[in-house]
């Protein structure tokens, strides 16, 4: 009795004893970072490595001042609490992710920058907001952010819905603008690793060097803000900050011909130490068979563990490297992972992801055109609903009346449509439908548009470059193969759980197409003021004649009594002896 | 004279008829010449079908048409065709009517004019005889029917063809004398597209001269009149534009409508002036000009209205040519309406001093304008300013014809007064000058 009582209160001692301590250190340190990379061959040979840094805060920014930040950046922090952002997403992207022969990316940024906010109910100028945080994020990351305007912003009704925690979606709170013309480069990634808690001098970040991150055929780098709860009865808000960056590795390029891998093959170093400051860093790298019995590919040195999940509907195998494992760096200091393919790729056997699109430019000369995208449904046998997002720039002015939706030979009409035509100069076209694809079809949107002939300040320093117009997005939920399972955020890997999962029949995917290069007729650039005269002598040829009919009369003309000239040729005609004029 | 009216009518909606049906249809609806932001059909279509989308045709900046437009297509869609068709035939009938009524009062104020001794005696071959006279509608009717301009604007479907009939209506009621029906009409010319606004004065001088009221400034009946007239003017286009209020419960079409024709901010090429000199336009100077080309079409009514007082319908031909010339957005279509008029003046011809040249500069520049487009927009071998070449040398000669034809009209009434053959004062054959 007794012995079983202190039996028990010993127990209840060391269950509480490590919590006390553990809620002190909790106290102290209330903020996470979680790094892991993900190394994925794609189906053409080329390699995908997805770089995610996930600062977790349980602090409310919106509320208390918040005056000691430690993992999370303070300028980021003090952005989100000073403009009341909700939810923040910006991508900086170099290159298209080419979804046909690389498959669903894990994230898809346009190519440019994208930025896209979330402000809170509280803010009553949201326009304002909008336009002080592009500023701002303009100087923090050195992108011109700032050329983000009323030109080129739009607020979609249905495509972006938030990702993190939200009551109520008034969507005048959402401001979404792409800016195409955006080039990425190392003045954007230096800023970008700044943010990170152990810069680029530890953990996973060292691999984050410029000159082979921009020697590539994808580069994608972006922060990620939202809110998410705290625990599982979500009484409390966290603030999440994601950092990701996806690059693509091009086979041809950087292969030099062997389509073997490995970290300094790609990034020209390779893992030495941990970042002190992680509580979690992990590499892992997908080695799912293609077709059940065979391997694909062999993973050195072996890996701490195998990891199985679904991910996008596909069962999906993953070898792991827990860089915090003691067992990884006993042997030599440096980890490099390499990556062996066991037989050769068969293209045959290349996966058609369910859903993907293309875009493209119809038509021409320099008067109309057509914009025509081509949405692939491939699943056998699943219908589902896509929710498309075009933003055309006012200066091809879109005619709606025009738009035709075809699929397998009739039309299909949209259920849903959003359109808000452009005006001049202030704001563009907005064009948003749901789609229904039936399985297996190919679905066609052409819309019309006529090209603007814009004042010869408006063109850029190259006018005949062309215009660019933005990405359209797709967002769909797509019907999974495989049912997936609820994913708790904190114990599965960053990759899985970037977007809200509501049921595990489906996955969420969001794509984005090609964006287009539109050229437009332009004036002559060195004619100004040759211009201004002649006009204006037009018109003064009519002022002049008028003038003239209507002030002067007619006169019988009087003869002149004889000007010089004719005295001088009557003096003349004197001396040769002939009658005077 | 009803028979070969409607021959020519006839003639006039098989060529219609044949051009919808033929693939030229589609090339001419494009073409920039016939179809400006104002008047394109492609922009009512849209405009309609953004009404059916549930959003405001006024809230972008494809729609330009006023809401009387939205009102009348939105149930005659299907016809549109028939409706332009027979459009363009109530305007020539109207047309020919006009200047039916038009001879008949020439020819009474001539008499009298002779009766009264205020001809010199030798200009018997300047005057207007009846068998001179007969046919002059009918050509009328023809020029506007049969003109390739009127044809392509009619095959395009742009709205001008309804402008035109508006304006036509208009003056067939001023001719006829009808104080109501002309203030109306011109109420209606004026809500559709802004410059009409200038005919207010010929049409109040001719009828005043109809009601033998004298255009004195301190004549009382003068003013009495003048007030009649424009207050039913006013009042007939205030409620046209509170009408227009209650189809779409906004007033959004006033800036998309009146502020679009003022302020000219779509640059699309066309047969004007505007568009290229507000391409290259320094931006700090851009609301200067524009008020100043605005300022050019509405300033010459007053210099005009002093001069031709007792010539109202003259006064009425030579301004809408200044409208057709300077409005911001023309179209052929508003050429084809003043050049409607010509057979009216016949009787000049002997005056015209480069009628040859200037035909044949007008005949070429319209056949230049498809060509440079083409060169411009397709092949890429010219850029802007070919076009932008043509536009200025087709607006010199319409600017010299319409001048041309001033001039001549004034030296007949000077010979007309003060005989045909003039002498010296030494008896010598004289030459007319303006001085």
């Amino acid at each position: 009795g007794r012995m079983a009582a202190a039996l028990l209160l010993l127990r209840l001692l060391l269950a509480a004893g490590p919590g006390p301590g553990r809620a002190d250190a909790g106290r102290e340190r209330r903020d996470a970072l979680r790094e892991e990379l993900l190394l994925s061959p794609l189906p053409t040979g080329d390699v995908a490595a997805t770089f995610q840094f996930r600062t977790r805060w349980d602090a409310d920014l919106q509320r208390g001042a918040v005056s000691h930040y430690r993992l999370f950046p303070k300028a980021l922090g003090r952005l989100v609490a000073a403009l009341g952002v909700r939810e923040l997403h910006l991508a900086l992207t170099q290159g298209f992710w080419r979804t046909r022969y690389w498959g669903q990316p894990p994230l898809q940024a346009p190519a440019g920058a994208e930025l896209w906010v979330w402000f809170q109910p509280t803010v009553t100028d949201v326009d304002k907001a909008w336009k002080e945080l592009s500023n701002i994020l303009s100087g923090i990351f050195c992108a011109s952010l700032n050329f983000i305007d009323s030109t080129n912003t739009v607020i979609p009704t249905a495509s972006f819905k938030p990702l993190g925690l939200a009551n109520g979606t008034d969507h005048h709170l959402l401001r979404y603008a792409v800016l195409p013309r955006e080039v990425v480069c190392t003045e954007n990634l230096t800023p970008w690793k700044k943010l990170l808690p152990c810069g680029s001098k530890a953990g996973l970040a060292v691999l984050l060097k410029a000159e082979r991150l921009f020697h590539s055929s994808y580069h994608s780098q972006a922060v990620h803000i939202r809110p998410i709860c705290r625990d599982a009865s979500c009484l409390a808000v966290s603030w999440e900050l994601r950092q990701t960056l996806t690059v693509v590795f091009d086979f041809f390029s950087s292969g030099q011909g062997k389509k073997d891998w490995s970290l300094f093959k790609m990034f020209s170093r390779t893992l030495t130490d941990t970042c002190p400051l992680a509580s979690q860093s992990k590499v892992y790298v997908d080695i799912s068979p293609k077709n059940k019995e065979k391997e694909l590919l062999e993973v050195s040195p072996p890996p701490t563990s195998v990891h199985e999940a679904v991910v996008q509907g596909d069962k999906k195998t993953y070898a792991v490297y827990d860089l915090l494992s003691p067992s990884l760096f006993n042997t030599s200091r440096s980890l490099n992972v390499q990556l062996k393919w066991k037989r050769p790729q068969d293209s045959s056997e290349m996966p058609i992801p369910t859903l993907h699109a293309q875009r493209y430019v119809g038509g021409y000369g320099l008067q109309t055109g057509q914009i025509c995208t081509l949405i692939y449904n491939t699943h056998p046998y699943r219908a589902f609903p896509v929710i498309l997002l075009e933003t055309v720039p006012w200066y091809l002015r879109l005619y709606v009346h025009t738009l035709t939706i075809i699929t397998k030979g009739k039309e299909n009409k949209p259920s849903y449509i959003h359109y808000q035509p452009a005006q001049d100069r202030r704001r563009p076209h907005l064009l948003e439908m749901l789609i229904q694809l039936p399985a297996n079809s190919v679905t066609k949107i052409t819309i019309q548009f006529e090209r603007a002939l814009l004042k010869w300040t408006e063109y850029p320093p190259d006018p005949n470059h062309g215009f660019y117009v933005g990405s359209s997005v797709l967002s769909a939920l797509v019907p999974s193969v495989t049912a997936m399972k609820d994913v708790d955020v904190e114990q599965s890997p960053l990759f899985t759980s970037l977007f809200p999962s509501s049921d595990g029949s489906s996955y969420f995917v969001r794509l984005y197409t090609e964006p287009l290069l539109v050229n437009l007729p332009t004036p002559d650039f060195s004619m100004p003021y040759n211009v201004i005269c002649l006009t204006c002598t037009v018109v003064a040829v009519c002022y002049g004649s008028f003038y003239n009919l209507l002030t002067r009369t007619f006169h019988v003309e009087e003869p002149s009594r004889g000007g010089l000239a004719k005295r001088l040729a009557n003096v003349i005609r004197k001396f040769r002896g002939v009658p005077p004029l | 004279m009803a028979a070969p009216l409607v021959l020519v009518v006839l003639a006039a909606v098989t060529v219609r008829a044949a051009l919808y049906r033929s693939s030229l249809a589609v090339f001419i609806a494009e073409r920039v010449e016939v179809a400006s932001p104002l008047n394109a059909w492609k922009r009512v279509v849209e405009g309609l079908a953004l009404l059916d989308l549930g959003v405001s045709p006024y809230s972008g900046a494809i729609f330009h048409e006023t809401p009387l437009i939205i009102y009348l297509f939105h149930f005659l869609i299907e016809y549109a065709e028939l409706v332009f068709m027979i459009t363009d035939v109530l305007t020539a009938v109207a047309l020919y009517l006009a200047i039916q009524d038009f001879n008949k009062v020439v020819f009474k104020k001539q008499k009298l004019l002779i009766e009264l001794d205020k001809y010199a005696p030798d200009v018997a071959e300047l005057i207007q005889t009846p068998m001179d006279m007969h046919y002059i509608p009918l050509k009328v009717a023809l020029f506007y029917l049969l003109n390739p301009y009127t044809v392509i604007s009619c095959v395009a479907k742009s709205t001008c063809a309804i402008n035109n009939f508006v304006i036509a209506f208009f003056i067939l009621a001023t001719i006829k004398g009808s104080a109501f029906l002309s203030a109306v009409f011109l109420a209606l010319a004026t809500y559709q597209s802004l410059y009409p606004l200038t005919l207010f004065a010929p049409a109040l001088l001719y009828l005043l001269q109809r009601q033998f009221i004298p255009i004195k400034l301190k004549s009382k009946s003068f003013w009495l009149y003048t007030m009649q007239y424009a207050s039913l003017y006013l009042c007939s286009l205030v409620v046209i534009i509170c009408l227009s209020f209650f189809l779409l419960n906004s007033w959004d079409f006033i800036p998309s409508v009146y502020g679009f024709i003022l302020s000219v901010p779509d640059l699309t090429p066309n047969i004007g002036l505007f568009w290229y000199f507000f391409a290259e336009m320094f931006e700090h100077f851009s609301l200067f000009f524009v008020c100043v080309f605005q300022i050019n079409v509405f300033f010459y009514t007053i210099p005009l209205a002093i001069k031709l007082k007792e010539h109202p319908v003259f006064f009425m031909f030579v301004q809408l040519a200044i409208i057709s010339i300077f409005k911001s957005y023309p179209t052929v279509g508003d050429v084809a309406l003043y050049m409607a008029f010509l057979p009216v003046w016949s009787h000049l011809y002997r005056f015209l001093r480069n009628i040859f040249i200037l035909s044949c500069v007008l005949i070429f520049c319209s056949f230049l304008f498809p060509v440079l487009w083409h060169l411009w927009i397709y092949a890429g071998s010219a850029n802007s300013n070919f076009y932008y070449a043509i536009t200025l040398t087709f607006n010199i000669g319409q600017i010299l014809l319409i001048s041309d034809y001033f001039y001549a009209f004034l030296r007949r009434e000077y010979y007309l007064t003060h005989g045909l053959h003039l002498t010296r004062q030494d008896g010598t054959e004289a030459m007319l000058v303006l001085k």
